[in-house]
């Protein structure tokens, strides 16, 4: 296999390097070990920075947020939910940095408008009562699986590749140059290789791991950060709270849903996050200081992404004080000429960072045309439609009566016209349709049930599609619903504690599927 | 049908010796045992709780960790030696048989059910998993013969269902079963459905002329098959007769398969039970729910019950819990810890919530907030956390119990209904002495 570019990583970063390169001409295979935004870019706030969360601490990244925020809405608006933002400081909160925080905008350069408390609560009715300033900002609000998708998309039709559950596991190197890859399927252990002439790491979280086997070297430090899902939208906007970056202190709307975060842990291996009751515990408490109805709200998942920080300094401090600007690392300390790392940044930012990677990429391969992605609108294709929370319900209700299919996943109303869309849609692009590739790419199990029914609705739909066949259906809801129980394990109380009872009720009380063998239930017992 | 008793006209005061709170598996299993024993009763609770009842009742399955038993009797005995907590160690197994005998005559002329005397016997579940259990639904006893002789047989589902897939569950066995054969089929007179209902399905099927219009299209496709299976979805009040005459008019013994709710078979066992109680002979509140027990000096107890119809207390001597688990509203778990709503019981639990789950759904060990519940001595009463009755006249019985993961060990029903028993026993025997 040929390729000009090998691309490791398949977030945000990876597919908009892929398109950028697309753009110029520049044919890329991107590798995924796992899914599209399987990492960090699948595991955060899907938040459209107005960059003034980073005003005190991080003025150039505020405004890099700032400038990129104004791009993604002129060239990807399908992808955003332009719900705007306020600041709001309550009661206890430090009034030193609430009244700095008008003038750090301004030096950013960032527009902030001070409203009065009564008025941000008539905005925003679930603010607590004790708000004692609040700031309107232009934050946002962007789907990131969608964006991937479709960046991911518009590469391909410009002729780039993915390759999805496919990882890295060695390079073989010919003086300054790396002369080829060696790829493994991850499923199967199917070992090929590729000779790209230029190599970009854009794996965030595991660039050091990725470098460490060229031969390269990259310090990334591993922050874990853990969100909350609620079950429906809380707010309008992005609410932040009004004092220096700390936990708990941002509720984003994600369509249906609000997403509340973040903590900031340090980890020392970026495989093994998961939410924990701690952090849980923690994000509710700080939550509801500026939104209380967060204590009793229901929450129906929590999961954790990892945050590449690159150590620059002797990384002593809080990982917050840690630049989230981005690095790019040419790899010539490492005698490498066809190796370049870009980490760190942050979702808002990627299209600057996908931009400075294919810069220098497109550089070393003397192609000199220009990035076009600052003006360059992304098409909007089936591939990330689906993620879009209410897009399933709203194409079945606009089809006439008679012709309307049954609905599947009644928690995110997904009919099976959707589900087969999404199952053609990952066969042409060499993928297996099955529960949890098909959750990926729609709302499916992503509703208060999480998976319960909707799972042996779907299954049982494919088998009887075709789609399926053999015990495999078993091992398929095995693992989707330990995808949707690891998100909640640590939101189990109240309402969804009720809802995984009735879970383990019907799959393992009724189907005893705990106890099925992996690989074949054809156990006679 | 179920005839909810109105509220009496002169007073919303229902006396009676026994107020039985929660209407599941338990709590009408402790209303037929304390009627058969001249026990006034009264039951309060929402019957909505039996629509996720597969039908189907285990005895005891599964202990330790995924160590399946076919002599559920053996498996109750390893039960009693490594768990001390377990209602099963409170409970003789003269009990137990007695409990199910009871059940089980009682449905005989309503709702038959079958078993293997002694042993667990094996059916097949709507995802074509084989699954082990104890007492079955005669109308699915077909079901477990035709999987021991491995028999030819057809599997049928309808155009238009969305939980059960004929063709997954022969696709899913077919290494163990390969006789299996699946085939959708349109059910009579639903071309224009877009969804067919279980329910809706099981209430025209009651019906003999759609039962005729039905065995006419599977006819043709019967030829070469010993047995045909369905979903549970055979008829709601008349399932026996429904699977009769379909045997009759199709010339093969036919079965039921169990489905995920909103399921029949727990539908048609709430009402087969609470219709076969009889109206004349206890006080039913259902659609309801318990708000309050409290006692008075004369050591009575003063049940609270909302309903449609206004607020109701029931006046008793004795209270038997029986409200289940989450689900049920029994138990309910805050960020800080798992309480028992009516009277703040004390909850054996965890620590904290951190050791309530396990990191896999499936992890064979289960989960620890699943053995979480209330501790009792062994007439069943409710301990306090010091190990003392919390009152005279106050029993706890079934899923609620401490001790017991019914849904990795397999006997919901078994310590529902054993428990229930023994309950409604001590109840009898201190109303005696007194």
């Amino acid at each position: 296999m040929e390729t000009e570019v090998l691309i490791i990583g398949g977030g945000a970063t990876g597919t908009g390097i892929a398109r950028d390169l697309a753009l110029r001409g520049i044919r890329s295979i991107v590798v995924e070990k796992g899914d599209i935004n399987a990492g960090a870019s699948g595991g955060n706030h899907g938040l459209l920075h107005s960059g003034a969360r980073y005003v005190s601490n991080d003025a150039g990244s505020a405004r890099e947020c700032m400038e990129e925020a104004d791009i993604l809405r002129q060239t990807a608006p399908h992808c955003i939910d332009d719900c705007g933002g306020l600041f709001a400081a309550v009661q206890g909160d430090d009034e030193n940095y609430v009244a700095d925080f008008p003038n750090f905008c301004e030096k950013a350069g960032l527009d902030t408008t001070a409203i009065p408390p009564e008025a941000a609560r008539e905005m925003e009715p679930l603010l607590a009562d004790e708000t004692i300033a609040a700031f309107r900002v232009r934050d946002g609000a962007i789907d990131p699986f969608m964006l991937s998708l479709e960046n991911m998309a518009h590469a391909r039709a410009l002729g780039a590749t993915l390759l999805c559950h496919t990882q890295v596991v060695g390079f073989e190197r010919q003086n300054h140059c790396i002369t080829k890859v060696w790829l493994e399927k991850t499923g199967t252990g199917e070992r090929f290789s590729v000779e790209p002439r230029q190599i970009i790491n854009a794996t965030g979280a595991w660039a050091g791991k990725v470098a460490a086997l060229a031969g390269a070297t990259t310090h990334v430090l591993y922050s874990m950060g853990t969100l909350l899902v609620t079950q429906s939208r809380m707010t309008q906007g992005v609410i932040n709270r009004l004092r220096p970056p700390s936990d708990a202190d941002i509720l984003v709307p994600g369509g249906t849903v609000s997403i509340l975060g973040t903590t900031s842990v340090r980890v020392d291996d970026p495989d093994r996050i998961r939410p924990t009751v701690a952090e849980t515990n923690l994000i509710v408490e700080q939550g509801s200081k500026m939104i209380p109805s967060l204590e009793q709200t229901r929450y129906i998942r929590a999961y954790s992404g990892v945050r590449p920080l690159v150590s620059q300094s002797s990384g002593v401090g809080d990982d917050r004080t840690v630049s989230r600007g981005f690095v790019l690392l040419d790899h010539a300390s490492d005698n490498l000429d066809n190796f370049a790392t870009i980490t760190g940044g942050k979702l808002t930012t990627f299209r600057l960072m996908a931009e400075k990677t294919a810069n220098l990429v497109a550089a070393r391969l003397g192609n000199k045309t220009p990035c076009t992605t600052k003006t360059a609108p992304l098409p909007s294709t089936l591939d990330g439609k689906w993620t879009e929370p209410g897009i399933a319900p709203s194409v079945w209700f606009a089809k006439p009566a008679g012709k309307k299919d049954k609905i599947l996943c009644e928690c995110e109303m997904i009919p099976e016209s959707t589900i087969d869309a999404i199952a053609t849609a990952l066969r042409n692009s060499n993928e297996t349709p099955n529960l949890l590739t098909i959750g990926r790419r729609s709302r499916l199990g992503k509703g208060p049930c999480q998976g319960a029914f909707c799972s042996t609705r779907v299954l049982a739909h494919m088998y009887n599609q075709g789609a399926l066949s053999g015990p495999g259906g078993v091992d398929d809801i095995k693992a989707f619903l330990d995808e949707r129980w690891k998100g909640q394990q640590a939101i189990f109380w109240g309402d969804q504690l009720v809802q995984a009872e009735l879970t383990e009720a019907m799959h393992c009380g009724l189907f005893d599927l705990e106890l099925a063998q992996p690989g074949d239930h054809g156990h006679d017992h | 049908m179920i005839i909810n008793t109105p509220a009496p006209m002169e007073t919303s005061t229902i006396k009676a010796d026994l107020a039985v709170i929660g209407a599941g598996m338990t709590g009408m299993a402790a209303a037929l045992f304390a009627v058969n024993r001249k026990i006034s009763t009264a039951l309060v609770g929402q019957h909505s709780a039996m629509n996720f009842a597969s039908g189907i009742m285990d005895l005891m399955g599964v202990h330790p960790a995924g160590q399946q038993w076919d002599d559920p009797w053996k498996a109750i005995d390893q039960v009693r030696y490594d768990l001390p907590d377990h209602p099963f160690a409170k409970v003789e197994n003269t009990l137990i048989k007695e409990s199910l005998e009871e059940v089980s005559n009682f449905l005989e002329g309503k709702l038959p059910y079958r078993r293997s005397m002694g042993t667990n016997v094996t059916l097949v579940t709507s995802v074509g998993t084989p699954k082990k259990t104890y007492m079955v639904p005669k109308t699915m006893w077909n079901g477990v013969k035709a999987l021991e002789k491995k028999a030819p047989t057809l599997i049928l589902d309808f155009t238009g269902m969305k939980l059960f897939s004929a063709r997954q569950i022969a696709s899913s066995l077919e290494k163990i079963w390969p006789g299996l054969r699946s085939k959708t089929i349109d059910f009579p007179k639903s071309e224009l459905l877009e969804e067919l209902h279980p329910e809706h399905v099981a209430r025209v099927l009651d019906l003999s002329a759609n039962r005729v219009a039905l065995a006419r299209r599977i006819k043709p496709l019967v030829k070469d098959v010993e047995y045909i299976g369905f979903p549970a979805l055979l008829g709601m009040y008349k399932s026996v007769e429904t699977v009769a005459e379909l045997e009759t008019l199709l010339g093969r013994p036919i079965f039921e398969i169990p489905t995920p709710p909103v399921s029949v078979p727990g539908i048609r066992l709430q009402e087969a039970m609470i219709n076969g109680l009889g109206i004349n002979k206890i006080f039913y509140s259902l659609s309801t729910m318990a708000t309050k027990v409290t006692r008075t000096d004369g050591k009575e107890f003063i049940t609270t019950i909302k309903g449609n119809n206004g607020n109701q207390t029931i006046v008793s001597k004795a209270v038997l819990l029986a409200t289940g688990r989450f689900l049920g509203k029994g138990l309910v778990a805050g960020r800080r810890g798992i309480c028992e709503p009516l009277m703040n019981l004390f909850v054996t639990q965890p620590e904290s919530r951190d050791g309530w789950h396990r990191t896999s759904l499936f992890d064979p060990k289960g989960h620890p907030v699943n053995r979480a519940g209330i501790q009792t001595d062994s007439a069943f009463r409710p301990l306090t956390s010091s190990g003392e009755p919390v009152l005279d006249g106050l029993y706890v019985a079934g899923s609620i119990l401490a001790g017991s993961d019914w849904m990795r060990m397999k006997c919901g029903s078994g310590v529902a209904i054993a428990t229930a028993l023994a309950a409604v026993k001590a109840i009898e025997t201190a109303g005696t002495e007194k």
